[in-house]
């Protein structure tokens, strides 16, 4: 999906990064604990996560993350806008839940990091 | 080359801006992107532990044709046992750390997996010192 189409979905804003709006992602990452992220993430994923600090920008910008999708309405601080900014991240806003905003996506053809977890797993 | 990054403690706010900028040194170095992705993540997590678990440090990048090589050093109450630590899911992190959303006990276990050397040396009372190399001319 487009980041523009991603945007209509979910019926949300941008906070910075709306001249990415035509470029394409395939994969979605659904969480709230960055070290999770951190562990996780492979693909080329737009995060989206409920969780408003400036470490979710920072985590992101380490993994060459490009696009954030802020869920259940929280609103970043200006200082997390101009972090994104600074790092060519495109940061949105959804009043939707992280469920409903993952599912909506699911069903609009994004696909989820292929990782199943087990006990043993890390 | 060589280059030195001071960590403040106990500001959850600014943590990774010493990784943030390395990155982009490499970046601009035109290093590959998986071996800046690789060594980011393992220096970013390292450099919250500082953080979370030392109040802060020093951390000393050298770049040469071969490898990356970065080393994180404290004054922290040091690793009591390491072998725990190192295990996936233990964690002594603050609520604080947590509400960021870190401590999940899997930082040191993502840190060994992304780079190609990890090397941990830990005096309690004294500090901990973290050596991470990432070799510049060989497949991950």
């Amino acid at each position: 999906m487009t980041i523009g189409s991603i945007k209509e979905c979910l019926e949300a804003h941008y906070y910075c990064g709306e001249e990415y709006q035509g470029d394409t992602l395939e994969y979605c990452y659904s969480c709230d604990l960055m070290s999770d992220v951190l562990a996780y993430v492979k693909n080329n994923v737009i995060l989206l996560t409920g969780l408003v600090h400036p470490q979710v920008i920072r985590t992101a910008e380490m993994l060459d993350i490009r696009a954030i999708m802020i869920v259940r309405g929280k609103r970043p601080s200006e200082e997390i806008i101009e972090m994104a900014k600074e790092g060519g991240i495109v940061l949105m806003g959804t009043r939707h839940s992280l469920f409903t905003a993952s599912g909506i996506l699911f069903g609009n053809g994004m696909r989820g990091e292929e990782i199943t977890h087990d006990e043993n797993a890390l | 080359m060589k280059m030195h990054y001071d960590v403040e403690g106990g500001e959850f706010i600014n943590v990774g801006t010493a990784s943030s900028q390395f990155k982009k040194t490499l970046k601009m170095l035109g290093i590959g992107a998986d071996i800046i992705r690789r060594i980011s993540i393992s220096m970013y997590e390292a450099e919250i532990n500082m953080v979370i678990h030392a109040n802060g440090g020093s951390i000393d990048t050298e770049i040469t044709p071969e490898r990356i090589h970065v080393v994180l050093q404290d004054q922290g109450p040091g690793i009591e046992n390491l072998d725990l630590a190192m295990k996936a899911g233990y964690s002594t992190a603050s609520r604080q750390a947590r509400e960021m959303g870190f401590g999940a006990g899997m930082g040191l276990q993502n840190m060994k997996r992304n780079c190609d050397e990890l090397q941990i040396s830990s005096v309690l009372g004294e500090g901990t010192r973290v050596e991470i190399t990432v070799y510049l001319n060989q497949e991950s």
